[in-house]
């Protein structure tokens, strides 16, 4: 099948977009990267009025960081991400969720804040958002403001984005030095969504035991997940022995995945405890003084 | 249905075209510009038979519009082939018998011709990994991947084909 038609508006200011966004509203769909969007319109799942392509806007896409946080513009592709040296030192989960996605040549056009804005509960930015409290920058012809990740994901396919509102970046705090983090998915086919994936951050206090945690999962529910409760728990706990399943397996059973055609909800909380272990288990050896020679 | 003429460069000529706002790129290329090596398989962006470069970029011509193309500079697999013979790519995947019905491989040799300049040395896995965004239903690409390894070689030795 062909998209049904629409009219197409190519502003060279963010400023002119944000207009056209007010105008339009709900009948307006931005397109950036449009690796998601236009299967979704030639499959006609999608059939917006207008369209809005910030392409040609100046400024969106940039990767800078400043007092222990990175900043990345909407516009700025995956591939950008997968291959900056300052993320990998600073953020190293980002260019790892990054290169996960897709594949290559979706990877060159895809962008952060489209994936973020389309809001997939198994796909990878949103996952790190969460994992890592990001804060996603909005803006609209009435202003700025900063969502925090946590407020932004709503439901499938859904944001807390007003009607007139456009991604225009993500703030993601750096790791501390030292922090561990982990990414483990499982995916049928090479580029496929993920049926689960888990992530991790970890940081362990000087005698060894767990001082800082965040864990979080896709594919698991409407949105991806913060598993806050748990990480309260295990606080103080010693990483030693089977300390990753022990916590993998409270996390499935803590958590209610939803049985789709992809996966029945047994087969995913078994995916929990496999992937979040394994997760966990790559962050102990990336903190501190465990990284393997 | 209003149409908005746009300028774009395919394989270094300046075309002007007239285009509906949906028409997508890979129909553009094929039916205004006639240029048929751009394969249409799914278009949804998962087999890559219509991959072309953007700006120098492996790009599924099927998730862009034409008209998001203005002033862009687009190569497809016909601007990849000299006038003579074949690029390092193409004498590579004909050698290492790379193609069976020939359907999938403009799309592999585009996305190639980006992947390589960037890594001019892939391991298997990374050669695995990157063609896994293109389908084939006839080689099992085992084939593929030998060719891949070799047109690196040939464009890292400088070799003439």
């Amino acid at each position: 099948m062909k998209p049904a038609k629409f009219e197409y508006h190519a502003p060279e200011t963010l400023d002119e977009a944000l207009i056209l966004a007010a105008q339009h509203g709900d009948d307006a769909r931005v397109i950036a990267g449009g690796q998601s969007l236009v299967p979704m319109m030639n499959i006609r799942l999608a059939r917006p009025d207008h369209v809005i392509d910030i392409n040609n806007i100046e400024g969106l896409s940039y990767i800078r960081s400043s007092n222990g946080s990175v900043e990345i513009g909407a516009l700025t592709r995956h591939h950008q991400i997968e291959q900056s040296s300052e993320l990998t030192q600073l953020c190293p989960p980002l260019p790892a969720a990054a290169r996960n996605i897709g594949h290559y040549a979706l990877r060159q056009r895809g962008t952060v804040g489209g994936s973020l804005a389309l809001a997939d509960p198994a796909a990878e930015f949103p996952l790190m958002a969460m994992l890592l409290d990001a804060e996603i920058v909005a803006r609209s012809a009435a202003g700025e403001r900063g969502i925090l990740a946590r407020d932004f994901f709503i439901s499938v396919f859904t944001t807390s984005l007003e009607p007139g509102e456009i991604v225009t970046g993500v703030r993601f705090p750096a790791l501390g030095q030292g922090d561990g983090w982990g990414f483990r998915w499982l995916a049928r086919r090479s580029g496929d969504y993920a049926i689960v994936n888990a992530a991790t951050t970890l940081t362990l206090d000087g005698a060894g035991n767990i001082d800082r945690i965040a864990m979080a999962l896709g594919g698991v529910g409407a949105t991806p997940v913060r598993l806050t409760r748990l990480e309260q728990e295990v606080r103080g706990k010693a990483a030693t022995g089977d300390w990753a399943r022990e916590i993998a397996a409270q996390a499935a059973a803590q958590t209610e995945p939803e049985s789709d055609k992809h996966a029945s909800a047994e087969y995913r909380r078994e995916l929990i405890e496999v992937l979040l272990a394994a997760a966990l288990e790559n962050a102990l050896d990336r903190t501190a003084g465990r990284r393997p020679a | 249905m209003s149409r908005t003429a746009i300028s774009l460069t395919v394989n270094g000529e300046t075309r002007e075209v007239l285009v509906e706002p949906r028409k997508l790129l890979s129909d553009v290329l094929r039916e205004d510009l006639r240029l048929t090596g751009t394969h249409v398989g799914c278009e949804h962006g998962v087999c890559g038979a219509c991959t072309v470069l953007v700006d120098g970029q492996a790009s599924r011509a099927c998730l862009v519009f034409a008209v998001q193309m203005q002033g862009r500079d687009i190569t497809t697999v016909e601007g990849l082939t000299p006038a003579e013979g074949l690029s390092p790519l193409q004498q590579a995947l004909h050698e290492e018998h790379g193609l069976q019905c020939g359907f999938c491989t403009p799309g592999i040799v585009t996305t190639f011709e980006a992947y390589l300049r960037e890594n001019p040395d892939p391991s298997e896995d990374e050669i695995r990994e990157a063609l896994s965004g293109n389908l084939c239903r006839c080689t099992g690409y085992g084939n593929i991947v030998r060719a891949v390894k070799k047109a690196a070689r040939m464009l890292r030795e400088g070799v003439p084909v």
